[in-house]
């Protein structure tokens, strides 16, 4: 007899390039959280696949309450008591949330059945649900809800979470935590994915730190603190990124201005009189909840939207709010969206090609309407070489890269003009730890030459080690900024769930 | 337990070299399922497929007609690649390509007993300025009413054929014509010069291979061949980069229109000589399998273009020699369209059997 529920022996699997999981060997104690803690990219996701069955190991035994635990599909995993929730929800947007939970059940049951069931579990475990509610009126904490809901009604005994708390604000993350706790009161076991630290400090009782594909350790995390919990996970010593001040001039040279914008569309975020000022050679950085007016307030400062009900955008002492993309180029002005694939890059064409995309007047890439390709490819290769592509070359087609290579690219492809203000959202979303490191102190770098950035992001983490302002955009209103280096998190937190004192 | 239809999945990567063989594949099936055809008629298959594809180009005569009839073919689907790559399925290319010989054949009625050497080049502008404002209809509608410009293209190519209609019955009949529906003939320096004594291939043929150049290079050098390619792949990419949809929408249109009007006069004044009902075997939708079939590549296209102009050819000569109705070239062309589909969805996507539980 022993209190281990899950052993897992020796799994190994390898991917066409890399290897994501090297004889991942550790047990998980029954009646517990049990942490997995890594880097985007240390392996964590594959691990957790092959146990929902999405993925077959190379290699390896797993063994559930002392048996040979094999399963080929997520339906089958959850049969043998395993369940999971995604980190990406996937619920039908325009039905209730009890249609979605009816979907979700793989078995026959009543609609009273159900309603009892579910009364039980909301009570039991801090999950009080609205029914009848849409999912697109629910917020991501109560779509996470539905999510877990979900999965309970199958009373699993290994609950996986994979970054519960990436999409939640501090108030929500609470309240999660205080689920998981009931639950695991009751007897189940939760297998925690994160690549935060204090969490695992927090609920965790055990933690597996994870780097490279490689277990680095698994120990109980009574004795730990974050900064031991960081190093095991990062394997250096942290250079703490000092945010430095001293570069910044007084000098404002962008400024928006009371930009209000309605789009009469229930899936987009109307702006609120947003105003805000960036000094020259300053990161100016706009925090919030995905979903709160972020793609639309960049698209009005990219100049794919120039149709503002009102405000105005000043650039150095021009009015440029309604100007579009090519002409906001030519003041020198730079842009990377969100999405890599289709936005900033087109997939089906060559790196070299993606170049053509974003022209600033010094370029010199087309003369009387011809492409001057020895020049655009000239550039190509510098950008490739500079920030560290990872490509066979530059006639590769930018759907072949790995998304940290071309966020690289793109982000290179930006920087290598020089512009005198660049304008990024979430500049490491989805990328792997190394490429995220070298985005964030290229750009570091390039704010110390003088360009002025904005950066939209959802990771506080990111914007508190790069930025100099944080604002908070809540309900397409925009905060009154804060000085990072003064910046308190319980504040912030507060205003990304909409609470303003 | 499998379930008993497939689902259709996507490739992780589909191979550059099968874009090459995508063609060939198609017109070898089309050829398999054109013999089982024949036999299912009763015919000799390797008998029938010589009848249809090789006597018709046996002969010098022979394959000037192939020309002859291929000029159209290439010069409109080279102008709709303009679109499709722009991912507008401008499918009025007929419409097009009526306009073209109305307004250049007009010309050609106006100066019907004028000789001057500035009557063919004005006749050719006419067609091409006819073919263009006729694109420019759907083009306007899209952009201004975001209609769907499949249906209104297509339409409109009912709205041409009706105008050539009342016009050759109408005011532009014939005075001497014995009341046929068809125009005065056009003087002899507004027809296409010939290119060869005694057949039929002419200077057509030169301007639509300078055009097929002209887009190769359009295509492949320029920043406006760039912006089309860039806003028919990923139109947000292409609003980031800040390229004018509207424009392109209108230019793609335009030049389509433009080569199709040209195709239509380069008929009229070419192999016809004066306008009359039926001045195009639907070479307007015919392209449209060309453009596919030579996957809007310039070269691709010259080649295609042969290959569905054998498809005319073969069908006269089916006729002729097999007593099958001519018909059998439109089957032709539908099947090399089909399997042209066919092989590139599997080409970008697999088909898997799904386990059921």
């Amino acid at each position: 007899m022993s209190d281990t529920i899950l052993n897992i022996e020796n799994i190994t699997k390898s991917f066409p390039r890399v290897i994501a999981n090297k004889k991942v060997t550790f047990d998980i104690k029954k009646n517990a959280v049990h942490a997995i803690l890594g880097e985007n990219g240390a392996g964590k996701s594959t691990l957790v696949k092959i146990l929902y069955g999405l993925l077959e190991p190379d290699e390896g035994n797993i063994k559930l309450n002392n048996k040979d635990f094999k399963v080929n599909s997520p339906a089958e995993a959850r049969k043998q008591g395993i369940g999971m929730v995604f980190q990406h929800f996937s619920l039908f947007d325009s039905l209730s949330v009890k249609e979605n939970l009816i979907l979700g059940i793989d078995e026959k049951m009543s609609y009273s059945d159900l309603e009892n069931k579910l009364e039980n579990i909301s009570s039991r475990y801090n999950l009080t649900l609205d029914l009848d509610a849409p999912i697109t009126a629910l917020s991501a904490g109560e779509k996470q809800r539905v999510e877990i809901v979900r999965i309970l009604l199958q009373d699993p005994q290994i609950l996986i979470m994979d970054e519960p708390t990436s999409v939640l604000t501090p108030q929500e993350v609470e309240s999660l935590f205080v689920t998981l706790n009931a639950l695991v009161k009751e007897g189940r076991t939760i297998l925690y994915i994160t690549h935060k630290l204090e969490e695992v400090i927090s609920i965790c009782d055990t933690v597996t730190i994870m780097r490279s594909g490689e277990i680095i350790d698994t120990s109980t995390t009574a004795n730990q603190t974050a900064k031991t919990l960081a190093t095991k996970m990062l394997g250096q010593k942290l250079d703490d990124l000092k945010t430095n001040y001293g570069h910044i001039k007084d000098e404002v040279n962008f400024e928006v201005k009371n930009i209000s914008c309605d789009f009469n569309d229930p899936f987009l975020t109307d702006l609120k009189n947003i105003s805000f000022q960036v000094r020259v050679g300053e990161i100016y950085g706009i925090a919030g909840v995905a979903g709160n007016g972020q793609s639309e307030l960049m698209d009005i400062l990219i100049g794919e939207n120039i149709n503002i009900k009102s405000g105005s955008i000043t650039f150095d002492n021009k009015k440029i709010e309604k100007y579009g993309p090519q002409r906001r180029r030519d003041l020198s002005i730079s842009f990377v969206p969100e999405n890599r694939l289709g936005h900033s890059a087109v997939p089906e064409l060559s790196l070299s090609e993606n170049i053509l995309l974003s022209q600033f007047p010094k370029n010199n890439f087309i003369r009387n309407g011809i492409i001057l390709k020895n020049n655009v490819d000239d550039f190509a290769n510098n950008v490739i070489n500079e920030f560290k592509v990872i490509t066979p070359g530059n006639d590769a087609k930018a759907s072949s890269l790995s998304g940290g290579n071309l966020q690289k690219y793109v982000i290179g492809r930006e920087i290598s003009s020089k512009p005198k203000i660049l304008i990024i959202s979430h500049p490491t979303w989805g990328i792997d730890a190394g490429a995220e490191h070298s985005i964030r102190e290229s750009l570091i770098e390039l704010s110390q030459n003088g360009t002025s950035i904005i950066v939209i992001s959802q990771d506080l983490d990111e914007l508190i080690e790069i930025t100099h302002k944080i604002s908070v955009i809540y309900d397409g209103n925009l905060s009154k900024p804060f000085k990072t280096s003064e910046i308190e998190i319980e504040k912030l937190g507060l205003l990304m769930g909409g609470k303003n004192e | 337990m499998n379930s008993l239809f497939p689902s259709i999945v996507s490739r992780s990567q589909s191979s550059g070299l099968m874009n090459f063989f995508v063609p060939i594949i198609s017109i070898v099936l089309t050829l398999i399922t054109g013999s089982i055809i024949f036999i299912l008629l009763g015919f000799d298959p390797v008998y029938a497929l010589y009848t249809f594809f090789i006597s018709p180009i046996s002969s010098t005569y022979g394959i000037s007609e192939l020309f002859v009839k291929a000029t159209p073919l290439a010069l409109i689907a080279i102008g709709l690649s303009y679109c499709f790559k722009n991912n507008i399925y401008n499918i009025g290319a007929e419409g097009q390509l009526t306009m073209g010989a109305i307004f250049g054949g007009g010309i050609g009625i106006l100066f019907h007993d004028t000789n001057a050497f500035w009557l063919l080049p004005l006749m050719i502008f006419a067609g091409a300025i006819g073919g263009a404002l006729w694109g420019l209809i759907p083009a306007i509608l899209k952009t201004k009413f975001n209609t769907n410009e499949i249906l209104t293209s297509l339409m409109l190519v009912y709205v041409a054929l009706f105008i050539l209609d009342y016009l050759v019955v109408g005011p532009w009949k014939d005075p001497f014509g014995y009341s046929f529906p068809k125009s005065r003939p056009f003087s002899e320096s507004g027809r296409m010069p010939l290119l060869f004594d005694g057949l039929r291939v002419h200077f057509g043929l030169i301007i639509t291979l300078f055009l097929i150049f002209v887009s190769w290079f359009i295509f492949s050098k320029t920043i406006f061949g760039f912006q089309l390619k860039v806003s028919g792949y990923s139109p947000k990419a292409a609003r980031y980069a800040g390229f004018n949809q509207t424009t392109l929408v209108f230019f793609a249109f335009a030049i389509c229109g433009a080569f199709a009007g040209i195709a239509g006069l380069a008929e009229v004044s070419g192999p016809i000589g004066l306008l009359y009902r039926d001045i195009s075997p639907n070479y307007g939708f015919t392209a449209i399998i060309v453009a596919f079939l030579g996957r809007l590549h310039p070269i691709g296209i010259i080649f295609a273009s042969l290959v569905i102009a054998l498809t005319y050819l073969g069908a006269e000569d089916a006729q002729l020699f097999l007593q099958i109705p001519s018909a059998v070239g439109f089957i032709f062309q539908g099947l090399v369209l089909f399997y042209l589909l066919g092989a590139e969805l599997l080409i970008n996507y697999k088909l898997t059997y799904k386990k059921l539980l």
